[in-house]
């Protein structure tokens, strides 16, 4: 019988939606599910995850020096809590792939990076070579499992549940040796391309930098990040820094929208994670077609303002 | 700017392609207290090499006795030769195999594997190699010899300021300098403008080849089997046709040439490649495979004709610097080869340039380019008449008399008024890769966007005036990387150079009508990375 | 103070990665091996210290067979003052790379262990944090920005909602990411100075380290290409479709 530990992500009031996932890729494998909310104050954040569908347990460290995910603090605590179970799973963010490998090698364990697939309660699928590759990894029946999963391949599990919350102390001091100074959010108007949920990009066809503007207002009508294609950059309808594609960033939003783009394999390999696809083409023949969620055959000239009046 | 870095030796050797390494190999073996250094733009050694490649072996057997034992990585002896003549409509003809191209006791190579392989031979003679490093300019002494290289500066932006990474290319002083740069080579162009070296010969003339290295399904690769094809889908007045080298894995190496003396101006030699790939014959073996790597390079296809002066106060040229392939043969490395291994005799006999030029046309490589001078030359009145002469040249081994004059491709081009081109019979084409952004895929090509335009175009008005209405612009057709768009219209018509996707293949250097593109290097390192071509 | 820098020997990120048809592995026949981009801006920003005169030696150190020298090689043709090769002919997972780049540090006295947050071939980022747990030293992962200030480092960290401050204690481990710097290129001089440069090799056991670990690596496969979707008629239909798939 799998008994699984979730570490819960979260900024001290919200649940961080990589739990949810993470608690998806969990209930694959099947088990009992258990999750780890540490912190400090985490009542509230305790309450999001026990409500969460399929989780047996919520257990709570709260403790000063635990308020931010400073690793050194958390790994401690996460061993002292991993005693008796299978499996220790967190997400892929930044969060989990900080916190995780220390965790792994305390338990002496190597971990298993971005399961995208679960074979069987040990062995998992998980890319490689940046997605070109996937492998089969199977983690020995003498250790543990630790693992995170890759948050592009599981959807958020659902609520409705209602765990036990209990809550334990903390086992060790704060790490002397490591403080946290402080968080700058990024964003302004327009989140960061590279970290968007939702990206809007325009190719060759938008024909001049002032009507690039198109692509802008759109993007941030609906709270998107900007992309171009090569093509685009090359001509200097956008800057460099906004190129998707091979020689440019790969990004994997939920929804990116291809605005006049051909779809050329270069610019196809940038977006190949992303979740929907959305493309609007005058060329019925584009290549994009073949790769995007939805298709729409049109002028972008009078799509985009179409969708905007739409959305209102 | 500061006055740059200089590191010296006795011998530079620029291009580590077959006749350079072949050389620098040579010259260690002969000499080993010479200072060697080999310079190669490709990221690595082999990454621009670009070739069939069926050779001869008797250079390496020469060179590295035993080779045999340790071969390059990819080396599998031709078992037997076919030529077909294709139809249109999926017909096909045998031919009879022309002596010339009978390939027994010949191997199928990966060139560019077979250099890698070379280069480590010659780094165990301690000749230093650096890959990744581009000769952007000749270095001249005061009494005007060449007295070495420059290596080009890195780290330049797109308007030619220095970025934090700057970096000021050096200066290789050497007595000797080796221009092993392959076809149409920017050092060696200047250089045969600077000392007049095609003064005595006809215009060099040449050929696009495009390859594709494909894995097949198990079963259709006959390893040893060597095919090469004529006919569709050329029509009769383009000189050209393809190779199909099946390797061992499953592998095949397929490849298209036509001659850069076509007249059509809205002719497409990729397209034509890729038509190729659909008759059924061509079809059967790729279907369900896929593509490992892609490429394009120009070949020279002068021969004896167009063979320039190889020697010059401080520098030879040689292999296909100076243009040493054998049509008739679809052959140029065993040339390539011989070439640099004569040069290195040369040099480690008199330690001077002076001489080789004589040596040259007095061995074995010019007597071979001399019996088949007339071959490639008969194709220029079309396929048949072709066909005919040179199996006459061929039976009397080029002893007639007569020698036909070669002339310049650039010039070939005709206007889009004054030309019709014949029906070719093209098909609907469904396998991989779709156009030429998708095999400029394959080709692993990559150069930082952020440099200087590598492609220099001396008169950009040509493009948008005369070039739109003469010609229709023939650079967004011959380049086979797509390189050259045309964008906008009317007074909005711009030239879009799309340098990054460019794969050094150097014909719009040549083909170009205008003779307005100037092909130089980019930043070391730039360029395809062609794997096993 | 020394600084020890982590290199792996990986296909060069330049290449199309193709899957093997038996599935054994990726076809890496005649392809380019390069350094790890990563741990080349970590060599850099190590190079960057040194030069501004807080760290008097910077060591490269790479786990593998000889092969690895090539690469250990073009770190020390970038700067780096002597070479350590960890010889081992069996591929290692992440924790017995950080047990044994670990005695490195013991056997150097290293203060700052600099490494790429991640391979480009397994993607597995987890050698940092491994090293900086068994050693029970600070961990600072995807640097973005490293201010050395006596004893600490204070270290920006791009995480997923913006940029993460934190100071550590040294010795310390740091995984740096894309945007701290660009590597220099190489000078060409400096590759011939990199081959008069000390290249140490140890072997694994002379570390005292086992080649184990608790992973079995099952066969690889291409990743399923996307599937083409629907085609709508208009803008209308579109955004319905987005409403539908709650999207927006």
């Amino acid at each position: 019988m799998n008994t699984i530990l979730i570490i819960a992500e979260h900024d001290g009031r919200e649940l961080n939606a990589a739990t949810a996932k993470t608690l998806s890729c969990a209930g694959e494998i099947g088990g009992t599910i258990d999750i780890a909310v540490l912190g400090h104050g985490v009542a509230e954040v305790a309450a999001q995850a026990a409500a969460l569908d399929g989780v047996s347990r919520v257990v709570t460290v709260d403790a000063e020096h635990l308020a931010k995910p400073l690793a050194a603090n958390w790994a401690t605590e996460t061993v002292a809590l991993a005693g008796d179970y299978s499996h220790v799973i967190g997400p892929s963010t930044t969060f989990g792939r900080d916190l995780m490998p220390r965790i792994a090698a305390l338990l002496g364990a190597n971990q298993v990076s971005d399961i995208m697939a679960v074979s069987g309660p040990r062995t998992f699928k998980r890319p490689v070579y940046a997605g070109n590759a996937i492998v089969e990894v199977t983690v020995a029946e003498e250790s543990k499992v630790v693992a995170t999963a890759r948050a592009a391949s599981w959807k958020a599990a659902g609520g409705g549940g209602s765990a036990a919350i209990e809550s334990k102390p903390a086992v060790a001091g704060p790490a002397e040796h490591t403080r946290y100074i402080g968080l700058e959010i990024e964003g302004g108007e327009r989140p960061d391309l590279q970290s968007a949920a939702r990206v809007v990009a325009g190719g060759r066809a938008l024909a001049s930098e002032d009507q690039f503007a198109l692509i802008y207002d759109f993007a941030d009508k609906i709270g998107a990040g900007v992309g171009g294609t090569r093509a685009a950059v090359d001509a200097g309808y956008c800057p460099n820094d906004m190129q998707v594609g091979q020689t440019g960033k790969i990004i994997a939003p939920d929804l990116y929208f291809a605005f006049g783009i051909s779809g050329a394999i270069q610019h196809v390999t940038g977006i190949k994670d992303a979740g929907t696809i959305v493309a609007v083409n005058k060329d019925p023949e584009a290549p994009i077609f073949e790769v995007a969620d939805i298709g729409l055959v049109g002028d972008l000239f009078t799509v985009i303002p179409e969708l905007e009046s739409l959305l209102g | 700017m500061s006055e740059r870095e200089i590191m010296e030796y006795d011998v530079i050797v620029v291009g580590a392609g077959p006749s350079g390494l072949s050389c620098a190999i040579r010259l260690k073996q002969k000499k080993p207290e010479l200072t060697v250094a080999v310079i190669e733009k490709g990221a690595e050694v082999g990454a621009h090499i670009l070739s069939g490649a069926v050779i001869e072996p008797e250079p390496l057997d020469e060179l590295l006795p035993g080779w045999k034992d340790a071969p390059p990585p990819v080396c599998i002896p031709v078992e037997r030769d076919e030529i077909w003549l294709l139809r249109p409509g999926g017909k096909r003809l045998r031919l009879p195999t022309p002596p010339q191209q009978k390939n027994h006791g010949n191997y199928i190579v990966s060139l560019g594997a077979m250099c890698a392989w070379l280069a480590e031979k010659a780094e165990a003679l301690e000749v230093d190699i650096f890959p990744g490093y581009a000769a952007a300019d000749i270095r001249y002494t005061a009494d005007g010899a060449v007295g070495g290289i420059i290596v080009g500066d890195m780290g330049v932006d797109r308007d030619g300021q220095p970025k934090d990474t700057y970096m000021q290319g050096i200066e290789i002083h050497a007595p000797l300098t080796l221009i092993s740069e392959g076809v149409r080579g920017h050092l060696a162009k200047r250089l045969i403008a600077r000392y007049d070296l095609a003064a005595d010969c006809d215009p060099q003339t040449y050929g696009i080849g495009m390859k594709e290295l494909w894995r097949v399904q198990p079963g259709k690769a006959q390893p040893g089997l060597v095919q090469h094809t004529a006919g569709w889908p050329l029509d009769s007045r383009i000189y050209g046709g393809s190779f199909i080298y099946h390797l061992d894995k499953d592998r095949i190496a397929i490849g298209f040439v036509c001659g850069l003396d076509y007249q059509d101006p809205e002719f497409k030699p990729f397209e034509a490649f890729q038509q190729m790939k659909h008759h059924p014959m061509v079809r059967e073996m790729l279907e369900g495979g896929e593509i490992l790597s892609s490429g394009a390079r120009a070949i020279s296809e002068g021969g004896y004709q167009s063979l320039p002066k190889c020697e010059m106060p401080g520098a030879l040229l040689i292999g296909d610097s100076a243009g040493t392939l054998n049509v008739p043969k679809i052959k140029g490395v065993h040339q390539a080869m011989k070439c640099g291994m004569l040069a290195a005799d040369h040099l480690a006999e008199t330690g001077a340039a002076e001489g080789f030029d004589a040596k040259l046309r007095d061995s074995e490589i010019v007597r071979e380019l001399h019996r088949v001078r007339n071959i490639r030359p008969a194709f220029y009145k079309g396929f048949w008449r072709g066909f005919i002469r040179a199996a006459i040249e061929t039976v009397t081994l080029g002893k007639l008399p007569l020698t036909t004059a070669v002339h310049a491709d650039d010039s070939a081009l005709k206007k889009v008024d004054e030309y019709s081109a014949p029906e070719r019979h093209w098909v609907e084409r469904d396998l991989p890769p779709r156009d030429r952004l998708a095999s400029v895929y394959f080709a692993t090509t990559e150069h930082d966007e952020d440099q200087p335009v590598h492609l220099q175009i001396i008169d950009p008005e040509v493009c948008t005036t005369r070039c739109v209405t003469e010609y229709n612009n023939p650079c967004t057709r011959f380049c086979p990387a797509q390189v050259y768009e045309m964008t906008g219209e009317g007074d909005q018509m711009a030239l879009q150079i799309n340098a990054a996707n460019c794969v050094h293949c150097k014909t719009c250097d040549i083909k170009d009508p205008y003779q307005v593109i100037n092909w130089v290097t980019p930043e070391g390192g730039c360029g395809p990375m062609y794997q096993n071509m | 103070m020394k600084i020890l820098v982590g290199i792996k020997r990986v296909v060069d990120y330049n290449v199309r990665v193709r899957v093997l048809p038996d599935g054994s592995g990726v076809d890496i026949d005649g392809v380019k091996m390069s350094v790890n981009p990563f741990d080349e801006i970590a060599l850099e920003e190590a190079l960057r210290i040194r030069e501004a005169g807080n760290a008097d030696e910077v060591i490269v150190v790479s786990a593998g067979g000889d092969e690895v020298q090539q690469q250990l090689r073009t770190g020390l043709a970038m700067g780096a003052d002597r070479a350590i090769q960890v010889k081992t002919g069996e591929p290692l997972q992440p924790l017995s790379v950080a047990r044994a780049f670990l005695k490195v540090v013991e056997r150097e006295g290293v203060e700052l262990v600099l490494l790429g947050k991640q391979a480009i071939d397994d993607d597995n980022s987890q050698t940092a944090q491994m090293m900086a747990a068994l050693w029970d030293r600070p961990q600072a992962t995807f640097a973005s920005e490293v201010k050395l200030d006596g004893g600490k480092a204070i270290v920006t960290r791009e995480v997923d909602v913006g940029l993460e401050t934190i100071e550590v204690d040294l010795p310390a481990v740091v995984s740096v990411d894309l945007r701290l710097n660009e590597p220099r290129f190489v000078k060409l001089p400096d590759i011939m100075k990199a081959k008069r440069k000390p290249l140490e090799t140890v072997s694994l056991e002379d570390l005292g380290v086992a080649v184990e670990g608790n992973l079995e690596i099952g066969s690889y496969e291409p990743p399923q290409p996307r599937e083409k979707g629907i085609m709508v008629e208009d803008a209308a239909q579109l955004v319905g479709e987005l409403k539908n798939r709650g999207l927006l």
